[in-house]
C-alpha cells in the first residue's frame, strides 16, 4: 500500500495489518450475506469503487500515457500491482487475438494467513482485484472483465487471474484526447 | 511566479473546485460633492461606473459602499435606493468606495462550462486528427494553463504571463487531488470538492511556488 517513490508520502502501513483488515472485511461479509455468490459480488463492487479512484492516483504518480494495445495495458496493470501491493505478477498465456491474458501470482498478500473452510469453497476470496481492475480500466475508457482461473487457496500451485478486453468505451473518451 | 487561481472541471464539464490565491485588492474611497462627475449604472445586479473615468475610479469598477454603508444590488443596507440617495443634493458631501468586481461563484460556474466547448472546438480546429484541446490561453494580463487527465478531468491554473511551462505544477495539483480528494471516502466523484486537507495542501504548494519557483516541488 505504500509508495516508495514520492516525497510526500513516507507513511507505510504494516502489510500484516492490511492483510488482517481485508480478512476481517471478508468474514464480516460472509456473516452479513448468507449466499456466497452475494459476497463475491460485494467484494467485486467494493473493488470497483476503489478502482475508479485509484486510477487517478496511478496516473498522477506514474505519468503514464494512454495504452495503444492490450499489451501496454498488461504492462501497466503489472506495474500497478508492484506499486500498490509490492507483488510481481507474471504476464502470460496470451490469447491468439491478444485480447486476453493471465496474471500469475506466486504469492498473494491478501491470502497470506488464510485457509478456506469447507463451507465456502465457492468464495472468491480475492475478488476485490477483479473489481479494482474493472473500475480502473473503465475510467480510462476500456471495458475489461477478469476472473480467477487458479487459486492457491483452493490447492493450486499458483494464483492465476485472467483478464479479458471487451471493448473501448468510445463515447466516454474525452475530447482533445488521442 | 504568481498564481492567481486554480480551477478543476469534472469529466462532465461542471466546475467542481475553484480557489483564488493571489487577488490584488483595488479599492478606492473618496468624498464627492454634488453633482457626481461620472455615470453609474445598474448592471447584472451591481452598480458599476459606466463613464467618466477619473483618479483611481475606473470604468467597470463597482460601487461597494456609500458613507460606509454597503449595498446589495442597488439597495443600501439601511433600505434606501442608491440612485435616489445620489440624486439628492442634500445628501452631499458623500463618501463612496469603489473596487474591482469579484466574480461570484455562479459566474465562475458559468465561465467554466463555457470553457468546455471552447476546448472541444480547439481540438477540432487542428489540421491533424486527434489534437489536444487548449493547453495554454494567453492574454495581456494572465496565462491560463490547462491540463486534461486521461480520465477527462481538467485542471486549470491562471497565472501571470511568463514563458515558464506549468506542467509540473499542474501534475502536482493532480497528485494532491488523487491523494486528498479521491482517497477521502466521503467524497463522491463528480461532486464539488469540499475537502479541507486538499485546500490546505494546495495553498501550501502555491505558496512554495511563489517563493521558490517550480524547481523544487
Amino acid at each position: 500500500m505504500a509508495r516508495q517513490t514520492t516525497k510526500l508520502d513516507t507513511k507505510k502501513v504494516s502489510a500484516e495489518l492490511f492483510t488482517l483488515t481485508y480478512g476481517a472485511l471478508v468474514t464480516r461479509l460472509l456473516k452479513d450475506y448468507e449466499n456466497i455468490d452475494d459476497v463475491n459480488k460485494q467484494l467485486e463492487r467494493m473493488g470497483y469503487n476503489i478502482g475508479i479512484r485509484l486510477i487517478e492516483d496511478f496516473l498522477a504518480k506514474t505519468n503514464c500515457g494512454r495504452c495503444y494495445d492490450f499489451r501496454d495495458t498488461a504492462e501497466k496493470i503489472q506495474l500497478a500491482f508492484r506499486t500498490y501491493l509490492g507483488v510481481f505478477p507474471q504476464v502470460s498465456n496470451w490469447s491468439a487475438a491478444n485480447d486476453e491474458f493471465s496474471l500469475l501470482f506466486d504469492n498473494n498478500p491478501l491470502t497470506e494467513f488464510v485457509e478456506l473452510p469447507d463451507h465456502c469453497l465457492n468464495l472468491k476470496y480475492s475478488n476485490i482485484f477483479a473489481g479494482i481492475l474493472r473500475g480502473a480500466c473503465e475510467m480510462v475508457q476500456m471495458e475489461v472483465t477478469s476472473w480467477f482461473v487458479q487459486d492457491q487457496l483452493k490447492g493450486d500451485n499458483i494464483t492465476e487471474l485472467r483478464i479479458k478486453f471487451i471493448k473501448k468505451l468510445e463515447d466516454a473518451i474525452p475530447v482533445g484526447e488521442d | 511566479m504568481i498564481v492567481y487561481s486554480v480551477y478543476i472541471v469534472s469529466k462532465s464539464g461542471g466546475l467542481i473546485f475553484n480557489y483564488d490565491h493571489t487577488v490584488s485588492k483595488v479599492e478606492v474611497e473618496q468624498t464627492f460633492s454634488y453633482p457626481l462627475e461620472f455615470k453609474l449604472v445598474n448592471e447584472n445586479k451591481r452598480v458599476i461606473v459606466s463613464f467618466g473615468q477619473r483618479d483611481g475610479i475606473i470604468v467597470g469598477h463597482v460601487l461597494m459602499s456609500v458613507n460606509g454603508i454597503s449595498l446589495t444590488g442597488q439597495q443600501l443596507d439601511d433600505g434606501k435606493d442608491v440612485f435616489e440617495v445620489l440624486e439628492n443634493s442634500e445628501n452631499y458631501p458623500v463618501s463612496l468606495k469603489f473596487g474591482r468586481p469579484k466574480m461570484t461563484t455562479n459566474e465562475k460556474i458559468f465561465l467554466a462550462s463555457m470553457f468546455y466547448p471552447l476546448f472541444a472546438i480547439a481540438s477540432q480546429l487542428s489540421p491533424e486528427p486527434k489534437s489536444s484541446g487548449i493547453e495554454i490561453l494567453e492574454t495581456d494580463t494572465f496565462k491560463l494553463h490547462c491540463f486534461q487527465t486521461l480520465t477527462g478531468v481538467k485542471f486549470m491554473v491562471v497565472a501571470e504571463p511568463t514563458d515558464i511551462k506549468l506542467d509540473v505544477l499542474l501534475n502536482r495539483i493532480y497528485e494532491l487531488y488523487a491523494d486528498y480528494v479521491l482517497k477521502n471516502p466521503f467524497y463522491s466523484l463528480e461532486m464539488p470538492i469540499r475537502c479541507e486537507l486538499f485546500d490546505q495542501n494546495l495553498q501550501l504548494l502555491l505558496e512554495q511556488v511563489e517563493k521558490s519557483g517550480l524547481a523544487n516541488i
